[in-house]
């Protein structure tokens, strides 16, 4: 074997001039996470709006809002939403956000963009088909967005899109017709990036690990970010097979999903044989998986600025892996929770409820080996810091939220609540984007070569923590006393006493996303007027630290990086420097193995 | 790619466990083995779950048709044969290459090819023939009209893998006859080609088998 060539060596190219090839269609991996990075950022920036708009809309259901009236003169006439418009505002929101930033940012951009680099390679395994997997999520992405623009709107069947609802065609309401057509097209395109661009993770991390860069060795984001590749690799192609399907219910005539006799809008439906059921068991075993897609990676990113601004080595490394392992097996078991509303055996929903809770133990000790890592360490407390721990306490308060939810019982009334709301918008959407944040504020110095306004960046951090509590809290409280989700509004019904919470959650949430322009404008600006980044401005240990910033074409200029030590060498001073890099070969480790 | 030989095992102190070299390929698989591999993984999901769907509607129907007469099983049998005798071809093209017979290797490139096409117009004219008799995927003549749209889009998909298992092929065999590809690429190609010879082992029993006319 010593004549075959190393992996490094096959992969091998050389850097680009031409601005197309190097900026657009480039190749280069660092350029491909930014350009996922700001995919979300533009997807999180819509979603965002639609979700003020959808919490006006609850409140003031009356109100005109500016400039909607030309966006859709169906759906909002003289620019007061109708409660279908609500809907379609919603799917859009929903599915932006869950897809297009919560799958998008944590993997696919930051992963894209340390991954490589964290392990000491100069690209990605296969270059060509990492740019081809952002280009398809791109064309997703326009065929979703173009949906707010033709025919009667997006769909109002939400982001699961259950049938019957989503699989009849037009007659089942506006956005029924082209709108749930190219959400379909938008999701199976979306698929097929995340499988190229999972199976590209997998193969990187399995391959082109630099010389010393045991599996052990990766730092934590490495684990996270191969566990999440292997859910998407395994779930997605689930998802891609019932949208196919669902194409066919609505173009060919099929009724996989359809039942017969079905009547919609008066109208016998000329479907029979199929079974909604079908859809919603295809959707939840990708949907679960889904829920670890969006959050895994933020555990990555969480242990690794944990231990950097703790100055301490990360708390059980090993028994963090083996988590990450389990909760990734595990997700795969309990997709039948997300059904127990839609009718389930009393035994197949003891079976769903029992890997559920014991999903919480994996997911635990996660927390407590963080709050041990913590505990006792010398910490800096950065905006990425602080984003840290505020993971830590939104993910942990949305977290006891699902304890409830995984007994059958209790989720037959809660399901159909803001309860539900409260608790995914929390443990899933607000986790997983403090995480995004933390990375933002902790790679952003490398990625631009400037350095965030750490000002700014700390009010961005307090109004956001104390808004996301203040909107999401009250959720859980009206859900328990039996406030449905998806209604349009609650004008004259007996939920009007609890009216009061919603002004309050809908004031809260304009004054939160309104704090989210300090982030953008401190994005923007500090790429172009920061003050220059050093190599190694948190003092960190891994390889990324260890090249300029930002890092040359090929990540460390013609050089092989060599591995010597674990990742998180933090807190043994030696030298005037309390870390050993992972590249020292002199380092004392802070501990023996 | 022994650990012993690594220089860095002297080199790390107090930790000589599990040194990876580094860059070199683990257990001999190449990253483009490694990825067709793993998109095999996720092939065989989708396939699985459209199988998995077919298997729900037909155990939830009160009737599923089973119109297949000898001469449709005969014809299916045929194609069988067809599929499973490219994929020996196929074995033949991949042993060819590693023993840098180039000009066999790509002969039997394009005979695995060929068998692909053979099996893809055999296909063609069954699902003419049951066009004829009037199946559609909304409809056919024995009741439940679900049983058009599994045939079909089970059959379909597959239908779509082998032809581009046939334009796959054939790119290889020309890349491979001007010395653009490696061995590895074409042992890749043949990775691709086995697993869509092996989903229609599956498809095989469970659509036409299973529909089989009984009297």
């Amino acid at each position: 074997m010593a004549h075959m060539p190393t992996e490094a060596q096959v992969h091998q190219h050389t850097a680009p001039t031409g601005f197309i090839r190097k900026y657009i269609f480039s190749v280069d991996h660092k350029v491909i996470g930014k350009q996922y990075y700001f995919l979300a950022v533009f997807s999180v920036f819509v979603g965002m709006i639609l979700s003020w708009l959808v919490r006006i809309h609850l409140v003031w259901p009356n109100a005109h809002i500016w400039g909607l009236n030309a966006l859709s003169p169906a759906g909002a006439p003289g620019g007061v939403i109708s409660p279908e418009y609500y809907l379609s505002l919603l799917t859009i929101h929903g599915t932006l956000m869950v897809f297009f930033v919560l799958t998008t940012a944590p993997q696919a951009g930051f992963g894209n963009y340390a991954l490589p680099i964290q392990i000491g390679a100069e690209d990605m395994a296969f270059p060509v088909l990492n740019m081809l997997s952002f280009w398809v999520t791109f064309l997703a992405l326009c065929a979703l967005i173009s949906s707010l623009f033709v025919g009667d709107g997006p769909p109002i069947s939400g982001w699961t899109a259950y049938p019957p609802l989503s699989a009849v065609g037009r007659s089942a309401g506006p956005g029924q017709g082209i709108g749930q057509d190219l959400w379909g097209i938008s999701i199976a395109l979306f698929c097929a990036g995340s499988l190229l661009g999972a199976l590209n993770f997998i193969t990187t991390t399995v391959d082109l690990r630099c010389k010393g860069m045991t599996l052990m060795r990766m730092p934590l984001t490495c684990w996270a970010w191969l566990i999440t590749a292997i859910l998407s690799l395994l779930s997605f192609a689930v998802l891609f097979a019932a949208c196919v399907l669902l194409i066919l219910d609505r173009n060919a005539g099929t009724s996989f999903f359809l039942p017969s006799g079905l009547l919609v809008n008066g109208t016998l439906q000329n479907h029979a044989g199929g079974s909604p059921l079908l859809w919603q068991h295809l959707f939840w075993f990708f949907g679960h998986p889904e829920v670890y897609i969006a959050i895994v990676p933020g555990f990555g990113v969480i242990s690794h600025v944990l231990s950097v601004f703790s100055r301490k080595p990360i708390l059980g490394y090993k028994v963090i892996v083996a988590c990450l392992l389990g909760i990734g097996f595990l997700s795969f078991t309990v997709w039948g929770h997300h059904m127990f509303l839609s009718g389930m055996s009393p035994y197949s929903g003891f079976l769903f409820s029992i890997p559920t809770l014991i999903i919480t133990i994996p997911a635990t000790i996660i927390s407590l080996l963080w709050l041990g890592t913590v505990f006792g360490g010398r910490l800096r407390f950065t905006t990425c810091m602080m984003f840290a721990l505020g993971f830590v306490s939104v993910f942990v308060t949305g977290g006891l939220g699902g304890m409830f939810l995984a007994q059958p019982s209790l989720d037959i009334f809660l399901h159909g609540t803001y309860f539900v709301v409260g608790h995914f918008h929390m443990v899933m959407g607000v986790a997983a984007i403090f995480g995004m944040f933390a990375g933002t504020y902790f790679w952003f110095p490398k990625m631009f070569g400037r350095m965030l306004n750490e000002g700014l960046g700390k009010v961005h951090f307090a109004i956001t923590f104390i808004g996301v509590y203040c909107i999401f809290m009250p959720m859980h409280f009206i859900g328990l006393e039996g406030m449905p989700r998806r209604y349009s509004s609650f004008v004259n019904d007996l939920m009007q006493p609890l009216m009061p919470v919603h002004k309050f959650m809908t004031i809260a949430a304009l004054i939160t996303g309104a704090s989210q322009f300090i982030f953008f404008f401190n994005l923007f600006w500090s790429m172009y007027k920061g003050p220059k980044a050093s190599e190694n401005p948190w003092e960190s240990t891994t390889l990324e630290w260890t090249v300029p910033s930002p890092p040359p074409f090929d990540n460390f200029g013609g050089k092989h990086p060599v591995v010597y030590h674990d990742p998180y060498e933090y807190g043994n001073v030696q030298n005037g420097k309390d870390y050993v890099m992972q590249t020292d070969p002199a380092g004392q480790p802070a501990r023996s193995q | 790619m022994s650990l012993t030989s690594d220089p860095l095992a002297t080199v790390v102190q107090g930790d000589n466990i599990g040194v990876w070299g580094g860059g070199t390929l683990p257990y001999a698989v190449p990253s483009k083995k490694l990825g067709m591999w793993l998109f095999i993984v996720s092939d065989a999901i989708t396939f699985s779950a459209v199988i998995f769907s077919y298997g729900y509607l037909r155990l939830a129907a009160t009737a599923w048709p089973r119109p297949f007469e000898a001469a449709s099983i005969t014809n299916a049998t045929v194609m069988t044969f067809v599929l499973l005798s490219s994929s020996v071809a196929m074995v033949l093209a991949v042993r060819a290459s590693s023993m840098g017979n180039v000009n066999a290797a790509v002969a039997w490139l394009v005979a695995t090819a060929l068998g692909g096409v053979i099996f893809d117009v055999l296909h063609i004219r069954e699902w003419l023939g049951l066009i004829e008799q009037g199946v559609r995927p909304f409809h056919n003549p024995w009741g439940t009209p679900m049983f058009g749209a599994a045939f079909f889009s089970m059959t379909g998909l597959h239908m779509l893998h082998v032809t581009i298992g046939v334009i796959y092929l054939l790119v290889i065999a020309v890349g491979f006859g001007r010395r653009k590809f490696s061995t590895v690429d074409v042992e890749v190609s043949g990775l691709y080609w086995h697993f869509v010879d092996l989903v229609w082992m599956f498809i095989f029993p469970l659509v036409y088998l299973l529909s089989a006319k009984t009297n």
